[in-house]
């Protein structure tokens, strides 16, 4: 079995240069976008799966594991962040909280489960705890069913930054983006990447070095989880709205596109390919159930021949890692 | 007592489907080391190939049992040779999401020319009717559906393991380079090999036709219950996936009868306890 990602390149300081490098001007862009004529409401959606595709390429693209259900982290952080806001009455810096506590308290849970089988196994598993949880959101009453939780208000952040304002918003989703990217970032530079990829390449190795593999994987499960909540909490202000969508199987789906598309295993790829998903259904809603058609279509050609993706074939064109 | 037995009844034949699918999953699997992701869709497509037959072509339902396997499996054997087969010696994760993708192209296609709501097909006039069996009625289609795919079932696992054909498949599993050197063309029996299983897929489609109706996400959320039927068992035999399926269906049909909202998640519940208890699922070998 060959891994997932090839000619990883080693972590030197110049990579690290690199990488800081295309961030700042990635902060630079996306912070002049109130500036310009794109329309905001979609960076922010943009944004928020991301977030959501860069948390779930922290454990697939650096950890080897392919989850098949992190749109469970997203809609339960959804979920839960939509009640404590709407019938709680918290304000939305605790809403938020109250979401990624409740993606930190189902990955533990999840990342129990699932992290004793591997490769297939893993996904498979992943998809139907996902689907499980689906089921009780679709008949848990404070979900509201098929109607979801809606008319989610936005309040105040820390009492100051009035979220019903478009600019404000926009700030504070991006500033949310940026803190969890750099976080994941962090992740990956660190001592504890650097195992993480050792146990995507070679896990028997690994183990007759001495690592607990198991407890890597495990917290990596628990960190991409929690992160993906948090993309999940930021996205009921965008949307002010929760419903089952994010949290059916088809969204998990979607993830794993944005992540090949943009490339797995690399830092920026899962920005790009968010970026290039949303923007495709956007502009390809006219088109109906074409849009379904395509993105298999992208799923196949991705696999078959561009297995890097966008910013992988990239970076290994330029032989940086990226 | 009535509805009990009418439950039972309804989860045996969902066993059958369940059974059959997880049964082509695990044959898949074991030659191809691939999740075949669109499982659900060729299923749907088996379904779909039956209708067509009938309203397009006139051909009857027994023939349609016959002949809608075959097309689609012949389809799906052009899958395996134009794209599967690039993925051998890669990440078996490939193989999952190049299936995903071919099941969105698939279910989209039929989406736009069909909508997403139920075609009728209608049960053949020999299968008409009931039997009343005095503690309750059967319709005879429903009990034919379950005895049929048995047949099937106990057949697939008789050509696996007791043929030589089947052996030599076995062989391939383990070691293909040694049976290559032995004069067997192996690329060939990996694509009559994945043939067979998407033909179970298009077989289970047009047995619950008449049941479910022909619709283009008929197995879109199926197969994600078969997944976890197929993780519960553990992919580790033949058999193993057979009584699994039929199993789970019966528990399932137990729940609809005592404790109706659970029906949907008990497949997915029961996933969980045996993972806590037993990793490898039931009948497992090591991943």
């Amino acid at each position: 079995m060959t891994a997932l990602t090839d000619d990883t390149l080693p972590v030197t300081p110049r990579a690290v240069r690199d990488e800081m490098i295309v961030f700042a001007v990635m902060a630079l862009l996306l912070a002049s976008v109130p500036f310009t004529g794109v329309y905001p409401f979609f960076v922010m959606q943009a944004l928020c799966f991301a977030l959501l595709a860069c948390a779930f390429n922290l454990l697939v693209g650096y950890g080897g594991l392919l989850s098949f259900g992190h749109a469970m982290f997203l809609g339960t952080a959804g979920y839960c962040s939509a009640h404590a806001l709407k019938v709680w009455g918290l304000p939305p810096e605790l809403g938020i909280l109250v979401g990624i506590a409740a993606a930190f308290g189902l990955s533990i849970i999840t990342g129990y489960i699932s992290i004793r089988r591997q490769g297939i196994y893993f996904s498979m598993i992943t998809l139907a705890l996902s689907q499980l949880l689906y089921f009780i959101y679709l008949q848990a009453p404070f979900t509201h069913g098929e109607d979801g939780i809606q008319g989610i208000p936005q309040g105040h952040m820390f009492g100051v930054f009035d979220l019903s304002k478009p600019t404000v918003l926009y700030y504070v989703v991006l500033v949310g983006f940026l803190a969890g990217f750099l976080l994941i970032f962090r992740i990956i530079n660190s001592p504890f990447g650097e195992v993480l990829k050792a146990i995507r390449e070679n896990e028997p190795r690994a183990i007759s070095l001495g690592y607990r593999t198991d407890q890597y994987k495990f917290l990596a499960f628990i960190l991409s989880g929690t992160l993906a909540g948090f993309a999940g909490s930021l996205k009921v202000f965008v949307a002010q709205n929760a419903s089952l969508t994010d949290v059916h199987w088809s969204m998990s789906g979607e993830v794993v596109l944005m992540t090949l598309v943009g490339g797995l295993g690399t830092v920026f790829g899962p920005v790009v390919g968010a970026f290039v998903i949303i923007a495709m259904q956007q502009y390809l809603a006219g088109f109906g159930q074409w849009v379904t058609v395509i993105q298999g279509s992208i799923f196949v050609i991705c696999v078959l021949t561009f297995r890097r993706g966008v910013i992988g074939e990239i970076a290994h064109y330029f032989r940086r890692s990226l | 007592m009535q509805a009990l037995y009418a439950q039972l009844l309804v989860g045996l034949i969902n066993g059958s489907f369940y059974a059959l699918l997880s049964l082509g999953l695990a044959v898949i699997f074991g030659m191809l080391n691939i999740i075949n992701f669109a499982h659900g869709a060729l299923y749907m497509m088996g379904a779909f190939v039956a209708y067509f037959l009938l309203n397009l072509g006139g051909i009857n339902y027994w023939w349609a049992l016959l002949l809608a396997p075959v097309i689609v499996g012949i389809f799906g054997m052009i899958l395996e040779r134009t794209m599967l087969q690039w993925l051998t010696g890669l990440d078996h994760l490939y193989g999952l999401l190049l299936t995903f993708g071919i099941a969105l192209i698939v279910q989209g296609v039929f989406q736009n020319y069909f909508g997403s709501s139920g075609l009728p097909y209608a049960i053949p006039d020999q299968l008409k009717g009931g039997m009343n069996l005095g503690f309750m009625f059967l319709p005879v289609y429903r009990g034919w559906v379950v005895i049929f795919s048995l047949v099937v079932c106990i057949a697939t696992w008789f050509l696996i393991e007791k043929t030589r054909l089947g052996a030599y498949l076995r062989a391939a599993t383990e070691n293909p380079t040694l049976v290559r050197a032995f004069g067997i063309n192996v690329p060939r029996m990996i694509t009559l090999t994945y043939g067979l299983g998407v033909g179970l897929a298009a077989l289970a489609g047009v047995l619950s036709a008449p049941i479910n109706q022909v619709r283009p996400l008929m197995g879109a959320d199926l197969i994600i219950v078969v997944f976890a039927v197929v993780v519960i068992g553990g992919m580790g035999s033949i058999m193993g996936s057979i009584i699994t399926g039929f199993a789970l269906g019966v528990i399932e049909g137990l729940t609809k009868y005592f404790y109706p909202e659970a029906s949907n998640t008990v497949v997915f519940v029961l996933m969980v306890l045996v993972l806590l208890v037993k990793p490898t699922g039931l009948t497992g070998r090591a991943a």
